[in-house]
């Protein structure tokens, strides 16, 4: 500031030069503004409102010398002006455009409240010119503005998609986000708290450490790093092992405490789903995707090194990490193992306890993975969700529901996407006999119960979501669930799908038995449930449409036979599967199925009719 | 996983009384259960027996690791022990060495210790006879072989090295990929 923008201009030295204040630069801009070159080409009245702060203090300043030349009052007015709010400039710039020009009062006073979204022309024109940060950056607060205080503030004409659509672009270009994403979070958050949680992905969390018990105790630890120069504090009143560093004179990750394993290095997010699963003495836990073991060790100091942890995951380089992480702790219950997570009922199963921290799209750790922002679209979230929809029914199928201390999952994600935490959390509800249970953590926010056209169990309220910008950790889902019974359940509520009601009741049974025998063969294949009903959908509308044509019996009569064969096939696979898992209500539709068979030869055509009728 | 051989108990017996003594039976009867010792991918792993129950259950190809790794055997047969097995080591320990502080990171980076850094040190040690390094607050932090005995020690200059280095928790870091 005060640095000569203009070399032939000569301030006259002498006695009390620097007595007086330096102009500042608005003083040789002022020099330089011209009025009709804003940013952008709008009307005389709106292109006040892209000014940057120093070209308005230039303007002002410009008008204030050409009336009242040099005097200190003025001066020192400046600066006080200079120092106000945006929005007082605004309206001392507004003053003294009102003595200038000769509009009403009303119209400018509609102009300081307004934010005008520029016309399509103009945005287009923008792709092409180099807008700088600044002023996408006053754009978006503008906007965010307008929008908080819609009616009060819109512009006549303009929708509110269309400022919404002005904001979406502009986050984009600003934070570096493609489409896909910043339109999901608008859907999740708030105009405002979005803004929240894009600042705060911008920076790190803080560096959190956790104290390991079975070596040490908080208090002894803390003492210790002091000692080394370490500016820590405990994390908070949720936790007794956590404590937060400042900043640090030594590497955190290479001190002798360290290294003699006193503490383990880990996010504060990730505390959160071995608080809520809580282990006790002596059971057997399952953490099925383990790397890099820090929840593994935080079971097993909550353990006390009793009991069993099975520590799964299936990249076999980062089970590597797991295992460095468990010697360096002194955990010695635990069995390192590289499975794919889907399988693992079969490898073992009866556990009490089980954690799943399914891989996710990272979306809740952008300040660590800045790639996430421009590299996850829809694909990846789907693809994301079905594979943990897959992870979450075995997980379910691992645990014994029978346990006398336990029956416990906790599903947890580092990821604020619906469709990865609430709607597969929902689904698990749909297909398991489990029930979700308070988590314990009396902090965050509470899940979705609905979200745009989904609507979630009413439990889900019990899930927590986590967020960057208000509990300063990473974003995160912690979901805790309670097996009820050990037994598979069969599809057999009336209000499960729309589609199914649509079916006569023969049909009705059929695609509920098709159902479980695939699911007892693999856990969570939406699809391929899909697939059986489509064919039967085609069946049935031939059916209707030869009841209702009248046509010859002969055809129906093959209709009907193939039907019946499909369904002898199905009572036959299903037959198989019955052995090996308890299902009481089979023999009933059996018996069912056989009778109506029976009475098919009779008297089909008014069964039939009976039947499509409904 | 399989049970020890009778060689391979004798050699894995003998490196670890080098340390502990005949402190070894501690290692296996415990009062809270029985522990062994079993051997997969030619690494040695100490467990209780419930844990080994378990994992019985996994497959061979599939199991990386149960309970805690305590060293491999090498293509001769010959017992290397590892850094992880320095928690069992430790409390059992016959001789002990104490490091002074401002030697105790060169101690962590894998280098010999010298009579400069030597704090403390029990007495009749013999020579090559294997010690437990401890940092000066009772932290363990590595073992190694002892090349002078303790009369030696208090004679011989400042540079000379009185524990050869074997083992130290800079693995941890250093060489993570080693410890599977």
């Amino acid at each position: 500031m005060g640095r000569k923008l203009d070399p032939t201009v000569k301030v006259k030295r002498g006695p009390g030069r620097k007595a007086r204040k330096q102009k500042g630069a608005e003083t040789e801009l002022s020099k330089f503004l011209v009025d009709d070159d804003g940013p952008k080409k709008l009307s005389s009245r709106s292109r006040k409102r892209y000014l940057l702060p120093i070209e308005r203090a230039a303007r002002k300043q410009k008008k204030q010398t050409s009336k009242k030349p040099g005097s200190d009052d003025d001066e020192d007015e400046d600066e006080e002006e200079e120092d106000d709010d945006d929005e007082e400039d605004e309206k001392d710039d507004l003053k003294e455009d009102e003595e200038e020009e000769e509009d009403t009062v009303q119209a400018n006073f509609d102009e300081t409240e307004t934010f005008k979204l520029p016309a399509a022309a103009d945005r287009a024109k923008e792709g092409l010119l180099q807008m700088d940060l600044q002023t996408i950056h006053q754009r978006i607060r503008d906007n965010v503005d307008v929008l908080s205080h819609f009616s009060e503030k819109r512009e006549e004409g303009k929708e509110r998609s269309e400022y919404l659509s002005l904001l979406r672009s502009d986050l984009c270009t600003y934070y570096s986000y493609n489409e896909f994403l910043i339109s999901k979070l608008m859907d999740i958050f708030p105009v405002s708290e979005l803004i929240d949680f894009l600042e705060a992905n911008e920076i790190q969390r803080p560096v959190t450490i956790r104290t390991n018990t079975l070596k040490t105790r908080r208090r002894d630890l803390a003492q210790a790093l002091i000692n080394r120069g370490v500016n820590l504090d405990p994390l908070g009143k949720w936790s007794k092992v956590g404590l937060v560093i400042y900043d640090s004179s030594v590497p955190i990750g290479a001190t002798p405490e360290y290294l003699s394993g006193q503490y383990m290095l880990q996010g504060a997010s990730s505390f959160l789903p071995v608080m809520a699963l809580s282990p006790q003495e002596g059971e057997s836990v399952l953490d099925m995707s383990a790397a890099p073991g820090g929840k593994t060790t935080y079971m097993a100091q909550l353990m006390r090194n009793t009991g069993m942890i099975v520590a799964n995951d299936a990249n076999a380089d980062r089970l590597k990490s797991v295992v460095g992480n468990i010697h360096r702790l002194g955990v010695t219950n635990a069995v390192i193992c590289n499975y794919d997570g889907r399988q693992f009922p079969k490898v073992m199963g009866g556990f009490d306890r089980v954690l799943l921290d399914a891989p996710c799209s990272g979306t809740g750790v952008i300040s660590k993975d800045p790639g996430v922002k421009t590299g996850k679209d829809e694909a990846d979230v789907l693809r994301s969700a079905h594979l943990q929809k897959e992870l979450i029914l075995s997980a379910i199928d691992s645990v014994n529901a029978d346990s006398p201390t336990g029956g416990y999952l906790v599903y947890c994600t580092c990821s604020i996407m619906v469709e990865e935490n609430e709607w597969v959390v929902d689904y698990a509800l749909k297909k398991r006999n489990v029930k979700l249970v308070p988590t314990g953590l009396d902090f965050g926010k509470e899940g979705f119960i609905r979200f745009k056209e989904r609507r979630f169990h009413p439990s889900l309220k019990l899930s927590r979501r986590f967020y960057p910008h208000s509990q300063n950790m990473d974003g995160f889902f912690v979901a805790k669930l309670k097996k009820l019974s050990n037994t598979i359940p069969t599809q057999q509520k009336p209000a499960s799908t729309p589609e199914k009601s649509n079916m006569g009741k023969k049909q009705k049974l059929k695609p509920e038995k098709s159902e479980t025998p695939i699911i007892t063969k693999k856990a969570g294949v939406k699809s391929e449930n899909k697939k059986s009903d489509g064919p039967k959908k085609a069946k049935i509308a031939k059916l209707d449409g030869e009841t209702s044509k009248k046509s010859a019996k002969p055809n129906k009569k093959q209709k009907v036979k193939e039907l019946n064969g499909d369904s002898t096939k199905e009572v036959v696979i299903e037959k198989k599967k019955g052995s090996q898992f308890e299902k009481n209500n089979k023999t009933k539709n059996k018996n069912l199925l056989k009778k109506n068979k029976n009475r098919m030869g009779k008297n089909k055509f008014k069964k039939l009719k009976n039947m499509v009728g409904q | 996983m399989r049970p020890l051989t009778d060689e391979e108990t004798k050699t894995m017996f003998e490196k670890l009384s080098k340390y502990i003594g005949e402190n070894i039976k501690l290692l296996i009867d415990r009062p809270d259960g029985t522990y062994c010792f079993r051997l997969h991918n030619d690494r040695v792993y100490y467990m209780s027996e419930k844990i080994l129950k378990l994992a019985t259950n996994i497959s061979r190809d599939k199991l990386v690791s149960v309970g805690t790794c305590f060293g491999k055997f090498t293509k001769t047969q010959k017992f290397r022990l590892h850094i992880t097995a320095l928690d069992f080591l430790a409390p059992y320990a016959k001789f002990k060495v104490w490091v002074k502080p401002g030697s105790e990171q060169s101690f962590l980076y894998g280098n010999h210790v010298m009579k400069s850094g030597l704090g403390r040190i029990t007495e009749n040690t013999a020579q090559y006879q294997g010690v437990v390094v401890y940092s000066m607050a009772d932290v363990p932090l590595g073992f190694g072989v002892a090349a002078k005995t303790t009369q030696e020690c208090r004679k011989v200059d400042p540079m000379s090295i009185v524990v050869f280095h074997q083992a130290d928790i800079g693995e941890y870091i250093r060489s993570e990929d080693t410890l599977t």
